[in-house]
């Protein structure tokens, strides 16, 4: 997802209309007192403690899926901080209001916590300073931090000492923190240079905990009967006569459930998972089914297809004026229809909760990347306020957004109040998956009107899916030029950099989708598809234009008007993505020969939203079987400019695996619904690519002190169309559809111009 | 209903019907976690330990295929966690999620044990059975090869 509603405590420029000034409290930590002595050492935030031993322990509210976020994170705090790296931990905490918004997501992590742990790591070390200088009977002014110590006139006393014998009663008000300065980026000590990954070690020994790892004595197992519906299936009758001789199963039970998040399920309890999933194959439940039970894909694409047709149908994300008179008054005009397949997250670990009642708070033990979404979600299935509620933290066995939305959280809970047992609930991968929040299939159609000399005039850009944040958060939604309000997660990438004239941005729920299943925020979110249909377009627009791609789009990269950009986010504006490009360009040869059926593909994005640009450029190289219409991707190559990298080991691995990512989702990914779910629900048929498929990866950073922001995501997005780009360069073949199926690019060779 | 077997060096006995899948007995019955499940039709590796060295799904095993065997899990691998394959998978940073790092690393041990100094070729045959969702195979393939180098240079 991206990076829309949350603010940066920097950014005072953001739309921040679902931004009170409370949760920008809570948010910044401040809902804790500032400058509390902690039992066991000095807290000058709630951000991180230490130790009189010195120990720094930073808490991570981010959610680790392979991200590192914690060392990244940590990071940030111990160079503002001048603490010791060696001393410095990580704490994964659990849920709790102190926190303010916990959502890990939107490629936000280090962009937002930045500015805002830096402050935290200044004021200790202020305060360590001040303290240190008195314990050194020195004048602070002459005292300087530097590697877990503060020293002066010869003298030198450790963190660890000051916090032993200091007052470490400093306090500093909202305000104080928000304005303490952050160090030039020559002064930076640990940001941006080489480091190792705090949680590696515990995955490479068996040790890390992840949610389905999460145990507790008397608990029972249980795996639920997954109904034919996302919605609206109602149970009407369960037998379980056929249940009752696996040995160690208990029971079956239908949920109440006053949340409606999880209609229709049943849960199968027993003493061990493999009883539990052994019953839950016998076990036969009558239900009657949602209106969807008979939806397939098809459906939900001409449903999309229907709704842009209509002018009035959507919300108008983008509106400039005379959209419509550059169209009339055009020499010429280009429009093409773009496609994506429902697409599945298959997050390793499948989702699991286990859940209980300790002390009066219902505990539930499960990885999530969104907390503050899922509590009040369990508060009304629960019937208990959020404060009796706790979501324990633990690693994530792949997130992509799976776990934004925590469902699974609930039937757990649910459960265990039901039986008034601990409950372990574990999906099967099949259970897992008919149960995912799946991408949404999407339907997009733009326009491009040219001038004299092949100018362009004008854009016009709809895009229709389903919409997770209308249907999970729409209190995230703003409000469009024709004040309908909008999923700014799903239409991201439409309203581009480039310089196009007039421009309009349609974006349109698709209705049917939201009911027939749970459309999900899947790695990159709305970007995965309008950057598909927004990159293979300007290619094909170049195509018509008499140009050529690259320098088709370096000239609308010109960062005129809008695009200028601003600071602190988005300084220089299009002018990056034209400086990553150019430099892509010159990377690969552009323009070079290339063998027979070989093609090389260009696309580029801002990343996920314009607030927080991501400069990415990527060019496939390909080649394209003309017999059979296979696509081997030979080489993939990645410019990026993100600002201040902060681990930049960990900012590659997101960038390799990003990529790779999106070539899995352009060539090996996709199903299909049908029936009213979706029809691959395991490795047998749902093919995520393997290590055999792998191209040659070339990633570059571009060198940057400007404001840190997203990796996760945006590479993901540039991929598909630099290898529909490709595939066309080499072959002619154009394709408009994700995934690249071979048939359709045997299809395309035949119609080719 | 009942199969003995070592596992990690130490005998056990579980109690579990016969075709009860060798992942749950280790996971939930001996209680080592690092065995992950995934897939459930061994298709994805991260549930893969080694019986009598060779390295099998266990999701697919049923546990009396253990009776009298010698399984092996990531937390036996090495009894300080320091396999030249663990060594070397810090070095290469490899995990991301980490989810399916148990699996990979038990796969390219029974790899490195038939075949010292594998080929790139002979790496993807041995390892595409094994899904890394966050696609971390650049440094999975990287890890395997620096410790293949390094079991290399210690003979």
């Amino acid at each position: 997802m991206n990076a829309m509603p949350i603010p940066s405590p920097t950014a005072t420029t953001r739309r921040g209309f679902m931004i009170t000034v409370a949760a920008a409290g809570a948010m910044m930590g401040l809902a804790a007192p500032i400058g509390a002595e902690a039992a066991e050492g000095f807290e000058p935030t709630i951000w991180y403690r230490i130790g009189r031993d010195g120990t720094v322990t930073v808490n991570v509210i981010r959610a680790e899926m392979g991200q590192h976020v914690g060392t990244a994170i940590a990071r940030i705090v111990a160079d503002e901080l001048e603490a010791d790296w060696s001393k410095v931990k990580i704490d994964h905490v659990d849920s709790a209001a102190k926190w303010g918004l916990m959502v890990t997501g939107g490629s936000w992590s280090v962009w937002q916590s930045y500015p805002l742990m830096s402050q935290a790591g200044a004021a200790g070390r202020i305060t360590l300073i001040e303290e240190g200088a008195k314990l050194l009977g020195l004048d602070p002014k002459a005292c300087t931090a530097r590697n877990g110590a503060v020293s002066g006139g010869g003298k030198s006393i450790s963190y660890g000492d000051i916090v032993a014998r200091g007052n470490m009663g400093r306090t500093f008000t909202a305000d104080e923190l928000g304005k303490l300065p952050i160090k030039p980026a020559s002064e930076r000590r640990l940001i941006g240079k080489a480091s190792t990954q705090l949680d590696i070690p515990a995955k490479v020994d068996g040790t890390a905990l992840y949610g389905l790892d999460a145990k507790v004595p008397g608990m029972v197992f249980a795996r639920p009967k997954i109904p034919p519906t996302r919605n609206q299936s109602k149970v009407v009758s369960i037998d379980d006569s056929a249940a009752k001789a696996v040995p160690g199963y208990i029971s079956s039970l239908a949920l109440d459930d006053p949340s409606n998040t999880v209609p229709g399920w049943v849960m199968v309890f027993a003493d061990s998972f493999v009883a539990a999933n052994n019953a839950c194959d016998l076990v036969k439940v009558n239900w009657t089914s949602g209106e969807t039970a008979k939806t397939s894909e098809a459906d939900l694409q001409k449903r999309s297809a229907e709704l842009i047709a209509d002018p009035k149908a959507g919300s108008l994300v983008v509106e400039d004026p005379g959209v419509d008179a550059a169209f009339a008054a055009a020499k010429s005009k280009l429009e093409r229809t773009y496609t994506t397949a429902s697409a599945l997250h298959f997050q390793m670990e499948p989702v699991n909760a286990l859940a209980f009642e300790k002390d009066g708070v219902m505990e539930i033990h499960t990885g999530n990347q969104w907390q503050s979404l899922a509590l009040p979600w369990l508060s009304k299935a629960l019937g208990r306020p959020e404060d009796k509620i706790v979501l324990k933290s633990y690693m994530l066995g792949g997130g992509f957004g799976r776990r934004l939305n925590g469902d699974y959280a609930v039937p757990a809970a649910l459960a265990a109040k039901a039986i008034g047992k601990p409950v372990k609930m574990v999906c099967t991968r099949s259970d897992d998956t008919l149960f995912d929040s799946f991408r949404s299939p999407s339907v997009q159609v733009v326009k491009m009107a040219f001038g004299e000399g092949g100018k362009v005039t004008a854009m016009d850009h709809a895009a229709a899916a389903g919409w997770p944040t209308q249907v999970m958060a729409p209190f995230f939604m703003p409000k469009g030029a024709n004040d309908v309000a909008y999923d700014p997660f799903a239409i991201s990438g439409a309203n581009h950099w480039y310089s196009v004239g007039a421009q309009r941005v349609r974006a349109v729920p698709n209705d049917l989708a939201n009911i027939a299943f749970r459309p999900g925020w899947l790695r990159s979110v709305g970007p995965g598809w309008t950057n598909w249909a927004v990159e293979s377009f300007m290619d094909e627009a170049a195509l018509a234009a008499g140009k050529d791609p690259l320098a088709f789009r370096l000239a609308m990269l010109d960062g005129a008007g809008r695009n200028a950009g601003s600071a602190p986010n988005a300084v220089g504006g299009a002018k990056r993505q034209a400086a990553v490009l150019a430099r892509l360009a010159k990377k690969v040869g552009w323009g070079q020969a290339l063998p027979k059926n070989t093609g090389l593909g260009l696309a580029t994005t801002f990343g996920q939203e314009r607030d927080m640009p991501t400069w990415v450029a990527c060019a496939a190289r390909v080649n394209v079987d003309p017999v059979t219409g296979a696509v081997k991707v030979e080489k993939l190559t990645l410019v990026v400019d993100a600002g201040t990298i902060v681990s930049p080991d960990g900012a590659l691995a997101q960038m390799e695996g990003a990529a790779l990512w999106g070539m899995s989702l352009a060539l090996f990914e996709g199903t299909q619904f049908a029936d009213g779910q979706v029809q691959d629900t395991n490795l047998d048929s749902y093919t995520p690519l393997r290590m055999a498929d792998v191209p040659e990866i070339e990633v570059e950073f571009i060198e940057s002190t400007e404001a840190p922001v997203g990796l996760g995501e945006p590479a993901t997005t540039v991929v598909g169309p630099a290898i529909g780009n490709a595939i066309f360069r080499a072959s002619g073949a154009r394709v408009r559809h994700l995934p690249i199926r071979p048939d359709a690019v045997l299809t395309a060779l035949k119609t080719r111009a | 209903m009942t199969t003995t077997f070592e596992i990690n060096g130490r005998k056990v006995t579980i109690k579990a019907p016969d075709d009860s899948p060798l992942l749950w007995a280790i996971r939930d019955e001996v209680g080592l976690t690092g065995s992950k499940f995934g897939c459930g039709i061994g298709a994805c590796g991260a549930c893969t330990v080694h019986l009598n060295g060779e390295a099998v799904r266990s999701c697919v095993t049923p546990v009396n295929a253990a009776a009298g065997a010698k399984v092996t899990t990531i937390e036996g691998l090495d009894p300080k966690g320091a396999h030249p394959l663990q060594v070397a998978w810090i070095k290469a940073q490899a995990p991301q999620c980490g989810y399916c790092q148990s699996g990979q690393i038990m796969q390219a041990a029974a790899l490195l044990k038939t075949t010292p100094n594998p080929t790139d070729a002979q790496i993807n045959d041995a390892m595409n059975g094994n899904l890394c969702r966050c696609m971390a195979y650049v440094r999975i393939k990287q890890a395997i090869k620096l410790a293949a180098g390094s079991q290399g240079s210690r003979a």
